[in-house]
């Protein structure tokens, strides 16, 4: 019973292994040349104490709008991959269809500008 | 030939497609022959199927002709099929020939007129829908013709749509129809409902076998569809829109107001004689409606000075006569005086219209005069006109109006007398028309009198035919002598089935109480009622004489004394005002009231209401900005709740 | 090895070829610089045909595929039809209309294909969550379309709206579904119809049809729930408001239809007597409202609500008669809608300026064969022979009288008869009064004269000789009894 349970502890000891090594070495590595723009927390580009009212720039939404979108169509990726061999050629052809559908989004994305900054 | 009936309609829908699609930039007179021509060929259509016809078997002159699968769902089978027989090949031969002559007259009155195409396209598009109204072999087809014949009275009473009464009076006809229309329509859906047909002869055949005679269901199809006639052929308390439709061109006036639309009812009803025969009360209620408004259209027309709302009233009156020819079972003496009077009423108009045309549009009598040797062929046929809706002996109206007056004797002698006053009424206001506006003084504008002058033969012909028509119309059925009666004999195959129940209940009815008295024509009487009709319309001739020639001061005197009698005469006992009163405004109120009151008061209120005491629970809670969705929102959950509370809680 | 479910293209081939054709809108879109518009209106054209003519072997099917997730038969072949149609008159209507507006964009265009493609799956859908995705493809789609004007705030302001309580019906659909799935386990419609069969009623399954029939009395602009309804068709653009008025309500009842009598017929008792007060209400209230509007896209949206209240009619009715009467209903009102719309479209000039009814005046002396088209769509709203309108309506009174429901036919000929005047007040402006200032004559397209001249004549036709649509239209619900 538990033993199926083994792979998920692994996983979590190994990323946190990950986590906490990165932290490490950039703390070791890196050149400490502090600013108080470089000291501020960071998040996403934003002050992240202040007036909860404040306005953000519309830019930030769509960003972030985009990025939902195709990172939920990734999740129908998983599924797939999970049984990717036993479902032959046929899944191969659906999958590359969602895909190719996928593609197109982010061609037109892309080409409307919404991917620029300025 | 019988079966190329369905053509009689197609040729007017023919000249209606020319002259409407591609008629734009064709000279008038092309424009006005091909309309009056394609009437014309549906003329003579008729009359080789009227020859037909006679030369057939008396008992077998009637023939379903069907062209076409219309719908066909389940039980419902509409073809679009046409019942030749002698009822409808009158109504064909009346309204494609009165239709004709007026077609032609029209080219001479229309002259110049802006619009002269759309006014023969919808002349055309109107002689289809009354042909295919007539000529129908169920009901659905003729609600078909029905409706199509009150949207062209609509388009051409509002023809001068700039003038606001002209389309003001053609939205009126239009909705006070529609009123009338929807007692047709469910009549139509019970007899769909009881019989599961809309054809007339399987539904007149299976009718005396399906349902009981003076039974509660025959009396209410037959009371809805008298509604509907009530309102197609203006009669009390629809008739109101009649007397306004005279804003239309004359020649429409003469030939939908007066010739053939209006008579639809009486057609309908005729056509129905079977189930109203199986009716008493319904035909009582025809009866009492077709005498009471010739009485009372006949004293409004005493009072009126614009020439063709006498004719108008006149119209109404008439059509109370052929009304109550209906109720007292006397349908053929109806369909004679519905003929006879298409002659002589379309006559009058178009004489009146004539005389309109020389006076540059003048219609108040008080303005005319003395026009006798002015327009000497318009006087003569318009003094026809009189002399046969009089009931002059020979004119065409004597015959007609006193079968009618027999008949009406016969059955109760009350209506005997309402029809003989309002004969001496008809006489007298109609007389008083032709004093007043061909005899006496002249009072006609000096602007006017400049150019007076007779119409050109276009106009004349047309009218000496229907003055011809009105002299020897009525020589078709001759009372009294056997065999004379022509119109009677042809028509009565049709009224034979309506006859024989009404001969039954009768029968039954004298076997109780007496010893089975004869119900055959008492000549005696009939000369005694024809003697006394005549002189009728004799003092009501004299009597206007009296009044307008030897001396005119006369009637203002009367009207001094009678001051309120008067008014009230003459403002049409102020009904519009009522109904405008009772039903126009309250409607328009309703809706209103609906709109500003229920819709943003009852709904938004209750929703706001909701919030309101929300707002006393959630103190210093402020008014939201935009409140708009929210009250939506809310209006849907009051629907859900509704929704849920019922299906949970029954 | 794991079983692939059956996979059936051919059921929904019409809607595959939309969304497909929609794509292809989309890339094409993106490349031409020039008469973007044009080539968009062309391409869904293409599209359009394309699943026409696909769409025919399911006439002859009566089969379930997806694993009885899509029904195939020929309800859906009739509905596909009646959607096409309307995308197709709606894409004609629409060239002229984005030209004069100078909205150069194809996505209108993409979106309207992926809403017409949402409709199909709706009108084909066996189980309530693929109605659902159905719904929601199309309402996503049409809420976009309703704000897709940029000049107009109105626009906007109504796509909020619309958004805003139509997710708040979705939700109430979901709770419903929801609800169902408690009681019965499943919903597949003919699961649903076996559980129900079977006798059983809970409170929470009723409770969920209610609020069933909520979410579809929200899309098909049933009062009380109809109050969106004239702000947003006065906001939408006016293609679009012609589009919501007549695809939307078209599939929306179809599914009404499908999942109501389908599944739910055991308790038609109790849903049967709800829509009787729903038609009752809303043929009142909609016609009434309407008496009073001056503009004509508010008096079109409340007439539109007037008519759900007719096809209601025809639900309560049931049976063979009544459904195959709302059919062809939705067909008559099809072609009569789109063209009334696509004549508005005309008249609203740029900017949608002239969208009140005394813009109607003289029109009828400026452009005599637009004013006959009008009046043609106007008398078949009316209910005038012989366009479908009257056979729409005789046939939908006719089925009701037959099953009883004497008062609702006495109420909706009453109404109708009210409906009159305000559809002729139109006509009378057209004809009869003369317009203000001088007018400037109209600019017309080929592509709206085409689609006008569709709807003109598809009034007329299936007016004149209704019998073969009647009888196709009692056919296609022969699968659903």
């Amino acid at each position: 019973m538990l033993n199926s349970y083994l792979p998920l502890l692994v996983i979590l000891l190994l990323s946190a292994f990950i986590g906490v090594a990165i932290l490490v070495l950039s703390a070791l590595l890196s050149r400490k040349n502090a600013s108080p723009i470089k000291l501020m927390p960071y998040e996403c580009g934003m002050d992240p104490i202040g007036n909860a009212r404040r306005r953000f720039a519309v830019r930030f939404f769509l960003i972030g709008m985009l990025f939902i979108v195709f990172d939920i169509e990734l999740i129908f990726l998983f599924p797939w991959a999970a049984i990717y061999e036993k479902l032959l050629m046929f899944g191969f052809i659906e999958m590359l269809i969602f895909v190719l559908v996928l593609l197109l989004g982010l061609i037109y994305v892309w080409k409307k500008g919404a991917l620029e900054w300025e | 030939m019988i079966d190329l009936v369905w053509l009689i309609p197609v040729f007017p829908v023919i000249g209606f497609l020319i002259n409407g699609l591609i008629g734009r930039g064709f000279p008038e007179r092309v424009i006005g022959w091909i309309g009056s021509l394609s009437v014309g060929t549906s003329f003579v259509l008729a009359i080789l199927i009227f020859s037909e016809l006679l030369g057939m078997d008396a008992g077998s002159r009637s023939r379903e002709v069907v062209v076409y699968t219309w719908m066909l769902s389940g039980k419902l089978n509409v073809p679009i099929g046409f019942l030749v027989d002698p009822l409808s090949m009158v109504m064909m031969l009346v309204v494609s020939g009165v239709g004709f002559i007026i077609h032609v007259y029209s080219i001479g009155y229309m002259h110049g007129e802006l619009g002269f195409r759309r006014f023969f396209a919808y002349l055309n598009l109107f002689v289809f829908s009354m042909l295919m109204l007539v000529a129908a072999n169920n009901f659905l087809l003729m609600f078909v013709g029905w409706e199509g014949v009150g949207l062209c009275s609509y388009l051409l009473i509002g023809y001068y749509y700039e003038k606001k009464s002209a389309s003001d009076a053609g939205k009126k006809a239009f909705v006070v129809n529609r009123i009338g229309d929807f007692g047709f329509l469910l009549g139509m859906f019970l007899i769909f409902t009881t019989f599961g047909t809309f054809s007339f002869t399987e539904v007149f055949a299976a009718a005396p076998g399906k349902l009981p005679a003076g039974g509660l269901l025959i009396t209410g199809i037959t009371l809805l569809l008298f509604v509907g006639a009530t309102g197609k052929s203006a009669q009390l308390p629809l008739y109101t829109w009649l007397p306004d439709a005279m804003e239309g061109p004359t020649p429409v006036s003469a030939l939908i107001h007066a010739a053939t639309m209006v008579t639809a009812g009486v057609y309908m009803v005729s056509r129905c004689s079977v189930l109203y025969a199986m009716a008493p009360v319904s035909m009582t209620v025809v009866a009492v409606i077709g005498g009471a408004t010739a009485f009372y259209a006949a004293t409004i027309g005493i009072t009126q000075f614009d020439i063709k709302r006498v004719l108008a009233y006149s119209t109404i009156s008439q059509l109370g006569y052929m009304f109550m020819a209906c109720g007292v079972g006397a349908f053929a003496s109806g369909i004679f005086h519905l003929m006879t009077h298409a002659f002589f009423k379309a006559l009058l108009f178009l004489a009146a219209g004539s005389v309109m045309h020389a006076l540059s549009g003048e219609l108040d009598m008080r303005n005319m005069g003395a026009l006798r040797k002015k327009v000497p062929y318009t006087h003569m046929t318009y003094l026809f006109g009189t002399l046969a809706i009089a009931g002059i002996i020979p004119f065409a109206g004597f015959f007609s109006k006193d079968e009618i007056l027999f008949y009406s004797f016969e059955r109760h002698v009350g209506f005997w007398i309402l029809g003989a006053v309002a004969a001496l009424m008809t006489s007298f206001y109609m007389f008083r028309s032709v004093f007043l506006t061909f005899y006496g003084e002249s009072r006609v504008t000096p602007e006017a009198a400049r150019h007076l002058h007779e119409s050109p033969p276009i106009m004349t012909v047309p009218l000496m035919i229907l003055a011809f028509l009105s002299l020897v119309g009525g020589l078709v059925g001759i009372p009294i002598f056997e065999g004379l009666n022509r119109i009677g004999d042809f028509l009565k195959p049709v009224f034979a089935p309506a006859q024989a129940i009404i001969n039954g209940a009768a029968q039954q009815a004298h076997a109780a109480v007496s010893h089975g008295a004869e119900a055959h024509h008492n000549v005696g009487l009939e000369l005694l009622l024809m003697g006394v009709s005549l002189a009728v319309a004799i003092a009501g001739l004299l009597l206007a004489r009296r009044m307008y020639i030897t001396e005119p001061s006369r009637p203002d005197k009367i009207i001094e004394e009678w001051k309120g009698v008067h008014t009230l005469v003459y403002n049409k006992y102020w009904v519009d005002e009522l109904y405008d009163f009772l039903f126009v405004n309250s409607i328009v109120n309703f809706s209103r009231f609906l709109w500003k009151r229920f819709d943003d008061l009852v709904i938004d209120g209750i929703v706001n209401g909701v919030a309101e005491v929300t707002r006393w629970f959630g103190a210093g809670l402020r008014r939201v900005q935009s409140g708009l969705v929210k009250d939506y929102a809310l209006s849907i959950l009051f629907g859900v709740l509704l929704v849920v509370a019922y299906l949970v809680l029954r | 090895m794991i079983p692939i479910p059956a996979i059936n293209l051919g059921s929904i081939l019409p809607a595959l070829i939309l969304c497909a054709a929609g794509l292809v809108v989309l890339a094409v879109g993106l490349f031409v610089r020039r008469g973007a518009v044009t080539v968009a209106a062309l391409i869904s054209l293409v599209g359009i045909v394309l699943a026409f003519m696909t769409n025919s072997p399911l006439r002859a099917l009566n089969a379930e595929a997806f694993s009885g997730l899509v029904a195939a038969d020929s309800f859906c072949w009739f509905l596909n039809i009646l959607i096409l149609i309307a995308v197709g008159l709606t894409v004609l209507i629409s060239a002229k209309y984005l030209a004069d507006e100078g909205m150069a964009l194809p996505e209108y265009f993409v979106l309207l294909l992926f809403c017409a493609a949402g409709m199909m799956f709706m009108v084909s859908g066996n189980h309530i969550l693929v109605i659902f995705i159905g719904l929601e493809t199309l309402s996503i789609s049409v809420y976009v379309l309703a704000g897709i004007h940029p000049a107009i705030p109105r626009s906007q302001e109504s796509a909020l709206k619309y958004l805003l309580l139509g997710a708040f019906s979705s939700g109430l659909f979901l709770y419903g579904a929801a609800l169902l799935y408690g009681s019965a386990g499943s919903l597949a419609l003919p699961a649903l119809a076996k559980y129900f069969q079977a006798g059983s009623t809970s409170l929470m399954a009723k409770a969920g049809m209610g609020l069933l029939l909520i979410g579809f009395g929200f899309k098909v602009a049933a009062v009380p729930f109809h109050m969106w309804t004239p702000d947003v068709y006065e906001g939408a653009p006016t293609p679009i408001t012609a589009f919501m008025s007549v695809g939307v309500k078209a599939a929306a009842f179809a599914a009404f239809v499908r999942v109501f009598f389908d599944s739910l017929a055991a308790l038609q008792v109790n849903w049967s007597q709800i829509l009787w007060v729903l038609a009752l209400v809303t043929m009142i209230l909609g016609n009434l409202a309407a008496l009073v509007q001056d503009n004509i896209k508010r008096m079109l949206a409340y007439s539109s609500i007037a008519h759900a209240g007719y096809i209601l009619v025809g639900m309560v009715a049931g049976h063979t008669e009544g459904t195959s009467a709302l059919l062809y209903y939705l067909l008559a009102y099809t072609f009569t809608n789109m063209g009334a719309f696509g004549v508005v479209a005309l008249v609203g000039r740029k900017g949608e300026a002239n969208n009140m009814i005394d813009d109607y005046r003289g029109l009828a002396k400026l452009h005599p064969l637009l004013a006959v088209t009008m009046a043609i769509f106007l008398f078949s709203l009316a209910g005038v022979p012989p366009t479908a309108g009257f056979v729409g309506k005789f046939t939908i009174f006719s089925a009701a009288v037959k099953e009883g429901y004497v008062g609702l036919v006495i109420v909706g000929v009453l109404t109708s008869a009210i409906s009159v005047y305000y559809y002729f007040r139109v006509v009378m402006k057209m004809y009869m009064e003369a317009p203000a200032t001088e007018p400037q004559a109209l600019h017309f397209g080929p592509a709206v004269v085409v689609g006008l001249l569709i709807a003109a004549v598809g009034v007329l036709y299936i007016g004149i000789f209704p019998i073969t649509y009647l009888d196709l239209a009692a056919k296609s619900v022969m699968p659903l009894f």
